[in-house]
């Protein structure tokens, strides 16, 4: 269960996330929306540590983990992948999710043993085979295509095995039928990993279709959340960010090819 | 059978101090001997700053400070304190991490520039102190009166064929042990930080530790290096520490190429050669190494063996080369 109770963060005097509380059960599958600058990736990095929150708390399983550093907020079982996706251009496939293994498992900072270390090669292959890229172990991870990059981002975060996972804009750049793939693959993830699983997205067509539920942002403060028909329905939300038309399903979406 | 990657690294060790002994034999002068002590002096150092340069993307601009540091701790123990080889050699070790850890841990803190600049700043300070604390270092003169070199385990340095030896199997020994630390899991969390430390941070690991560890093993195998060339010379001199050597340490590393192990080895051989060779001909020896640093900055930007190693996978797997989709 994770828990954000009134965070609040600005930046030089411009007020970025005002006062948001929210809820996310374990194991579920979430949606963050808004509009741009509604504040959603800045609400992850307070989450993740990546900034330190003004005011407020999160709550991971009862701890405030509110202020900590990243990687102690990772030890806590918080990974998270990148809108551009954030990689280890040097490695292939294989050694950057096996050294993220080792990092994991505590070893990253033997001096002695070889890489790779016997212990992390079966975690490795998991993770590989869970986000497809076994095809493509042996590729340096800056030759990949966008969109196994952004897997490769992904996995990363599988490697640390994280009760909660966070993924900012899985889809970001991607034509419309490697979106579908993409979310296909994050939503079979979720199902075999019974994780809680937090993404932020702007395709609409996608949200409606896999999130059990939706949270939407708007000048860093929540506008609504509740199942996908509540929020479709929400009348601040068909003002503030979906517009009229998408009730009435006329939008410029990507239908599932 | 498959040999382990360890094994397969300590067999050519072993040949490597196999052939470095029979050298002499085959090229009785001097010169070549002597070349061969300098040679295992540089490439340690060198090598050791392609750990920081290389492998983890902190380019530091003051690695002088640990060759200067390992010469003087180890000319002094021996002179003033008349410890034995091992005991100097250990003790120099043990001071250069100290230092390390200590100079590291402030320098870290800093990124890019700022980090270069802050090495560079405490190496001026050491070479200042040498140069101010006449009663113990010898001022810009150096240490008067030269090393004793007691015996040691049957060992006697004093004769130059054992030095030769001696420098050999520190050289392929230290090469050893950081070829095997940057294959380490240490050494590829190194390269995930110099490559992204953001997402390194967010693996859980933290980043300011692995800089250190290696910042520190780096400064030990900096000062082995001092200490060899400081037994080779019987002395030790202010220029050891000055900020030209750590200058020359970086254009090793480029001349060689910093993405291959024994980069670092074959650019100081190179620097070497050039030295012997140019200063025989010509004074104007700084205006040919400026032109031999311009060719490889311009031309050869991955160093003579990275140009080797590209060409090397080019000629095996010519598929390899092909651009990956997307």
């Amino acid at each position: 269960m994770l828990t954000v109770e009134n965070l609040r963060k600005s930046f030089g005097g411009v007020s970025a996330m005002n006062g948001v509380s929210l809820a996310f059960a374990e194991g579920s599958l979430t949606a963050v929306i808004g509009p741009n600058g509604a504040g959603k990736t800045t609400f992850f990095n307070l989450i993740t540590g990546a900034f330190r929150p003004d005011s407020g708390r999160v709550l991971l399983g009862g701890d405030d983990i509110a202020g900590l550093s990243a990687p102690e907020i990772v030890k806590r079982g918080i990974g998270r992948a990148f809108q551009i996706a954030s990689i280890f251009p040097s490695f292939t496939v294989r050694d950057a999710i096996r050294a993220a293994v080792n990092a994991h498992q505590g070893r990253h900072a033997r001096l002695l043993q070889r890489f790779p270390i016997a212990e992390a090669e079966s975690r490795a292959d998991e993770v590989m085979e869970l986000v497809g890229l076994g095809s493509r172990a042996g590729v340096a991870s800056g030759n990949l295509s966008h969109g196994d990059q952004k897997l490769l981002d992904i996995a990363l975060a599988l490697a640390l095995e994280p009760r909660v996972l966070l993924l900012d804009e899985p889809t970001a750049g991607m034509g419309p039928e490697e979106r579908w793939q993409m979310i296909e693959t994050v939503h079979q993830l979720w199902e075999r990993k019974k994780m809680t699983l937090i993404f932020i997205e702007h395709d609409m067509d996608i949200v409606f279709k896999y999130a059990q539920t939706i949270r939407v942002l708007s000048y860093g403060t929540v506008l609504a959340e509740g199942t996908p028909d509540e929020v479709r329905r929400h009348p601040k939300v068909i003002e503030a960010y979906l517009g009229a038309h998408f009730e009435t399903g006329v939008h410029a979406g990507t239908q599932r090819p | 059978m498959k040999r382990s990657p360890f094994v397969r690294d300590l067999l050519i060790a072993v040949a490597a101090i196999g052939l470095l002994a029979l050298l002499p034999a085959a090229f009785p002068a001097k010169a070549v001997s002597d070349f061969v002590i300098r040679l295992s002096a540089l490439a340690i150092f060198a090598t050791s700053l392609n750990l920081l340069v290389g492998y983890g993307g902190m380019v530091s601009f003051g690695h002088g400070l640990f060759y200067g540091l390992g010469a003087y701790s180890f000319a002094l123990l021996m002179q003033k304190a008349g410890t034995s080889v091992p005991v100097a050699f250990a003790l120099a070790v043990l001071i250069n991490a100290g230092v390390a850890t200590v100079i590291g841990a402030i320098c870290i803190r800093l990124k890019e520039i700022y980090f270069s600049f802050l090495t560079l700043a405490f190496q001026m300070l050491l070479h200042s102190c040498i140069i101010a604390w006449t009663s113990v270092t010898g001022g810009d003169q150096g240490l008067t009166g030269g090393l004793p070199r007691p015996p040691f385990l049957g060992i006697h340095l004093g004769e130059p064929r054992q030095l030769y030896l001696f420098c050999c199997v520190v050289l392929v020994v230290s090469l050893l042990l950081m070829r095997h630390f940057v294959q380490s899991p240490f050494g590829y969390t190194l390269r995930m930080i110099r490559d992204n430390p953001r997402r390194a941070g967010f693996l859980g690991i933290r980043v300011w530790r692995i800089q250190l560890l290696a910042f520190v093993v780096a400064g030990v195998f900096g000062g082995i290096g001092g200490l060899l060339m400081s037994l080779f010379v019987s002395s030790a001199y202010p220029d050891f520490a000055y900020w030209t050597v750590s200058g020359e340490a970086v254009f090793m590393i480029l001349l060689g190429g910093m993405g291959v192990f024994l980069g670092p080895l074959a650019g100081a051989a190179i620097l070497l050669l050039l030295n012997d060779m140019v200063t025989r001909f010509t004074e104007h020896y700084s205006l040919v190494l400026g032109i031999v640093i311009l060719v490889f900055a311009l031309g050869l930007r991955k160093g003579l063996l990275g140009t080797a190693a590209d060409l090397w996978v080019r000629w095996r797997a010519p598929a390899a080369r092909q651009p990956a989709k997307g």
